[in-house]
């Protein structure tokens, strides 16, 4: 297993290290479950020139929260998506991977709903985070934002060559335990991969990381191992995830996982303090530099997914 | 006899509804009232022990929000606790109460009510 970050140089060995927040973007790019990082200019330009087609991952976006560090997630909301509108490939869609809002409220969702209206992309995928099932298990949300294809709130869609896969991993909750996907989700999945062929790239989303990121915050899904068992047959798997709000990967096989950034406010690295929650501490000046978009370009005919990071300072 | 009327007063009670029951014993001593803090992803106390009719009071210390969950649905949950909010539920019943936070499941707590 190989784990890195958005500030470490290629190949570096590190276990669930922490990581520096701030720098320049990184491009990455997966190949053979092997990550390459490269810096957001030369090569990586090229390689956007490449590129068949790109989306944009966002995440975290706490539409409601209004303390320290953050007073204003609208605005860095708005702040995210002009940087998505700024790209100078056109995103063919945005990814929402939950925690639209911070208390499932419904003025919370009008005003995310009315924010993502200013980004420049025919569509959004949604999965919840869960701050967005309070309540109801996510009836509002579901309502609202799913895509409304299976009982449960899953789904998948095909896009170019790739394939896409957006999981429920925050309803059904058990005590003691951490995200969830459930026996039904994980019957539907296998069917829903049954029919692809080994070369047909996988993009699998869903709010909590899909694999024991940091247990000991929540930081997992219990059931993860059995979707990556499932998934273990392609030669191209990415798994995006939020939740954490911040930049975390590990390679296992073929599969890569990743976390992205939140829109709203930034978390402690794994096991930095006493408990996750808003780094209350990150002076206004230096709050851009925690937040930020995801960029992923697929290069058709290739296994490669290129991903970038971008910082909203 | 007084024996007897001990009795008589004993299953007078018992046809009377747990409310009833709980109004009786809470009339004369005031109803005891006990807190929880909500800090770091944490319940403390983590587990607490209570006479039949304490109100518990959990209020949530840290900036994420917490919903306080029966595990055995024995309990109604709490609406979403953001920081400061407060939850109460007053367990006239003795038994042990596990609970948990239905967003954060690995926050695990248990009242035991005597």
């Amino acid at each position: 297993m190989r784990d890195s970050d958005d500030n470490t140089s290629p190949g570096r060995r590190q276990f669930l290290q922490c990581m520096a927040w701030a720098g320049a973007g990184t491009l990455w790019l997966m190949q053979g479950g092997v990550l390459r990082a490269q810096a957001l200019t030369g090569q990586g330009a090229k390689e956007a020139a490449d590129a068949s087609f790109a989306f944009v991952q966002i995440s975290d976006s706490h539409i409601g929260f209004h303390k320290a560090p953050n007073m204003d997630v609208a605005s860095t909301l708005r702040a995210s998506l002009a940087m998505v509108n700024a790209q100078k490939v056109r995103p063919d869609f945005l990814l929402h991977t939950g925690d639209l809002t911070h208390l499932s409220r419904p003025d919370e969702f009008d005003t995310l709903a009315g924010i993502m209206q200013e980004a420049r992309v025919d569509k959004t995928f949604y999965v919840p985070g869960e701050h967005d099932v309070i309540g109801d298990n996510g009836a509002e949300f579901f309502r609202r934002f799913g895509e409304k294809q299976q009982a449960g709130g899953w789904y998948s869609f095909d896009h170019r060559g790739v394939h896409f896969v957006g999981l429920i991993n925050v309803l059904n909750l058990k005590a003691g335990g951490l995200g969830s996907l459930g026996a039904d989700q994980l019957a539907w999945l296998k069917k829903d991969l049954a029919p692809l062929s080994a070369s047909t790239p996988v993009v699998v989303f869903a709010h909590m990381p899909l694999w024991s990121l940091y247990p000991e915050w929540g930081w997992g899904t219990d059931d993860s191992a059995e979707a990556m068992s499932l998934l273990k047959r392609f030669g191209s798997v990415s798994v995006l995830n939020g939740h954490i709000h911040q930049i975390q990967q590990t390679v296992e096989g073929n599969i890569t996982f990743y976390t992205a950034r939140s829109t709203a406010y930034p978390q402690p690295a794994p096991g930095v303090g006493p408990a996750p929650g808003p780094m209350k501490d990150v002076p206004p000046e230096a709050l851009h530099s925690y937040l930020g978009i995801r960029e992923v370009r697929h290069v058709r005919g290739s296994q490669a997914l290129a991903l970038t990071d971008e910082v909203m300072s | 006899m007084k024996a007897l009327r001990h009795a008589a007063v004993l299953s007078m009670l018992c046809l009377c509804c747990g409310v009833a029951m709980a109004a009786k014993t809470t009339a004369t001593p005031k109803a005891a009232v006990t807190q929880v803090e909500i800090r770091n992803f944490a319940f403390a106390p983590n587990t607490m022990t209570v006479a039949a009719g304490t109100r518990v009071i959990w209020t949530n210390r840290d900036e994420e929000p917490h919903v306080i969950t029966s595990a055995g649905k024995q309990f109604t949950s709490s609406p979403a606790l953001d920081t400061s909010d407060t939850y109460a539920v007053t367990f006239s019943k003795p038994g042990t109460y596990a609970y948990y936070c239905s967003i954060h499941p690995m926050m695990v707590g248990t009242i035991i009510v005597k």
